[in-house]
């Protein structure tokens, strides 16, 4: 089985290899040489990461267990992640071994040569992940996986239920010219994909199927829209304590966010709340992902095995206000906090990740034989003018 | 012995090694880490970046340069912003340091001065970052000048998130390097000459406008220089404190190469702060700035 599995992985790779030619898949490191088992740790481990994302909470046992001494770099954005992965020569530069990508950026990661495939089989939890989390195509192209699902979220709407009356149920109060002046969205170029998941059901004469796969037209009308959206905006919020300031001190009353920033709030005891409008919502799905270079291979594939036991998820969920991409990880969330399997949607069917259009970059190939999309390149440039 | 005697009789026939020895590590320096900085910088605003991997092309085109005019005039209007709240700052603490620097230097006791000199200087002690943020939470809706204006039976303000609020904080955190060039300029006029110009008949205001101005503009000028150069390069402020059409070159620096690491249109648009201030230091030194530094 073994055998025939890996032999695909070959052909795939070497497929991605002509598709992508400067990804440099088949520089004679990446494709025969997928570990078949973790050795023994190398003492030290260098992670790009999401602040928090190696929480002490969690992670100390793991340094305990493997040796592997952590030494975190944390990261503002996806911007500045994909940055970190590319000094150095690109590929992590020989120092860092993992990065928490975002779906923003896990493919441009990959398709940049910055990381390298994993053996998923060496990670045992991968099996029993919410079958979305698998092998989705922010982490994995065309079958050959480059790093383990983590943790996700959804980008909810975020209002204050004193001055936003009646409750809305859709993105359409983003665009509303009632809360003029009192709207915030995250600056961002992937929130193009908002104003597109909108048109998906507002205009659907456009025929948007994937709010990341836009053609001309259909791109035009979503920055057209994000044009509009411009002048009745407070402010475009960079970072998510950006975003809780404004909404605390009143400059803000509804706009986009991470639960991080609700949960935040309502622990200040600011008057919010956070739906899923009715559109459905795009979302983040977070990736370990491994450096090209990766100076210490073992102790990251071992990382990537702790982060990913039901208990860690649980803890890691909870400390950063996200979701676990293991489902089994739902009693021990609750042992830690009530009710709080249910209320991070962890206990949701299958279809409840229908509704939730995962972060991926946007690449001319527009998935139905067409290569008519506007890449990531034009979205950051439409997004410069939106906002300049 | 005889080594040294040889080297010190030789730097003495060759009077030019002297001052070559002296001079080549700081001129190796200015032209490694400065001049190679900036000729690399202009030359990669040549160059064009693979959409799909990242990675730098090094074929010489003018494409940046041609996006830069040509996208629905977006750059331009961001450049324009920069430099007119550069400009506006920089007349704003101009205006706001001149009585300051001028009772500091020829009116205020030995005590007061030195008290001024600490009052000026306080702030710098402090992180920039954090006056910022104390600005954002003055101007925020439920900050301290909405709740001042509203004791006195005025309405809210809506600075926070607005062009007027960068220009406010901005006009803040410079103050400083314009009040003390102003002060320097203004305590080198000599008392001579303004007796003089009362022994002339003038009267203060003259004696102001035609004697103590024209002496103290090279101040000004020096002080302009920092107060324009500063705001022109920065992006922290919009980022905290602007709203929804704030953004400065600097920001559209950093999007554009933390995005997709597109070093060379970061480049093309950067010179055009270069350019600015190249031509901001010509003026200058037809101001004698250069004197007043």
């Amino acid at each position: 089985m073994r055998r025939i599995r890996r032999g695909h992985v070959l052909i795939a790779l070497f497929t991605a290899a002509l598709c992508v030619p400067a990804a440099g898949v088949g520089s004679g490191t990446a494709t025969g040489s997928l570990p078949t088992k973790i050795g023994k740790g190398e003492g030290s481990l260098n992670l790009i990461e999401w602040p928090a994302y190696a929480d002490k909470s969690f992670a100390n046992k793991f340094v305990q267990q493997t040796g592997c001494k952590i030494h975190r770099k944390d990261a503002g954005s996806s911007n500045q992640m994909v940055a970190l992965m590319r000094t150095g020569g690109g590929g992590g530069g020989g120092q860092y071994d993992l990065v928490s990508a975002s779906g923003d950026a896990s493919l441009r990661l990959i398709l940049g040569g910055d990381v390298q495939p994993v053996n998923i089989n060496l990670i045992p939890s991968w099996k029993k992940f919410v079958s979305v989390f698998k092998s989705p195509a922010h982490n994995t192209v065309k079958g050959v996986h480059y790093g383990v699902s983590v943790q996700w979220g959804p980008n909810t709407l975020i209002y204050n239920t004193k001055r936003v009356k009646p409750a809305p149920t859709s993105w359409a109060a983003l665009y509303s010219s009632k809360y003029k002046g009192k709207i915030t969205v995250p600056n961002n170029p992937i929130q193009i994909a908002d104003a597109a998941l909108y048109l998906m059901k507002s205009k659907p004469s456009l025929g948007i199927t994937d709010p990341y796969e836009l053609n001309k037209s259909q791109f035009d009308a979503a920055v057209s829209l994000l044009k509009q959206q411009k002048k009745l905006l407070k402010r475009y919020w960079n970072y998510a304590a950006d975003e809780i300031t404004s909404i605390a001190n009143g400059d803000v009353t509804i706009g986009a966010t991470w639960p991080y920033q609700t949960l935040a709030l309502q622990a200040k005891h600011v008057p919010v709340k956070e739906i899923i409008p009715r559109e459905g919502a795009t979302g983040w799905a977070d990736t370990w992902m491994l450096a090209k270079k990766a100076p210490h291979p073992n102790c990251a594939y071992l990382w990537m095995k702790y982060v990913t036991t039901p208990q860690v998820e649980a803890k890691q969920a909870i400390v950063f206000g996200e979701t676990p991409v293991n489902p089994k990880a739902c009693p021990f969330m609750n042992k830690i906090q009530a009710g709080s399997c249910a209320k991070y949607h962890l206990n949701q069917p299958l279809s409840y990740y229908n509704r939730i259009h995962f972060w991926k970059t946007p690449v001319p190939d527009c998935g139905n034989g067409k290569k008519d999309c506007m890449d990531y390149n034009a979205w950051q440039k439409a997004w410069a003018q939106i906002t300049g | 012995m005889g080594a040294r005697h040889r080297l010190s009789s030789a730097f003495w026939r060759r009077p030019w090694l002297k001052a070559a020895l002296l001079l080549t590590p700081p001129l190796a320096a200015f032209v490694l880490v400065y001049l190679a900085a900036l000729v690399s910088l202009f030359v990669s605003s040549f160059w064009s970046v693979d959409a799909f991997t990242g990675k730098l092309i090094h074929q010489w085109t003018l494409q940046n340069f041609h996006d830069l005019l040509h996208s629905n005039g977006t750059y331009l209007r961001i450049a324009g912003r920069t430099i007119g709240i550069a400009a506006a700052v920089t007349i704003t603490d101009a205006v706001l340091a001149f009585p300051l620097a001028y009772f500091m230097a020829r009116l205020a006791g030995r005590r007061v001065r030195a008290l001024l000199f600490v009052l000026v200087l306080l702030p710098l002690w402090s992180s920039y970052l954090v006056r910022i943020y104390a600005w954002q939470t003055i101007l925020s809706h439920n900050g301290a000048l909405n709740w001042s204006l509203n004791k006195i039976g005025l309405p809210d303000a809506n600075l926070a998130y607005t062009n007027w609020a960068m220009w406010i904080v901005f006009s803040y955190v410079w103050l400083p390097f314009m009040i003390i060039p102003v002060f320097a300029a203004v305590e080198r006029i000599p008392d001579s000459f303004i007796e003089a110009s009362g022994d002339l008949g003038a009267r203060g205001r003259r004696t102001f406008r035609s004697v103590v101005l024209p002496l103290a503009l090279p101040g000004v000028v020096a002080g302009s220089i920092f107060t324009f150069s500063l705001t022109l390069g920065d992006f922290i402020t919009p980022l905290l404190v602007g709203g929804n059409s704030s953004s400065f070159i600097g920001n559209v620096v950093e999007d554009f190469i933390g995005i997709n690491g597109n070093i060379p249109f970061s480049a093309a648009f950067a010179t055009v702060p270069v350019i600015v201030m190249a031509a901001y230091l010509l003026i200058a030194r037809k101001l004698g700035a250069f004197e007043a530094l």
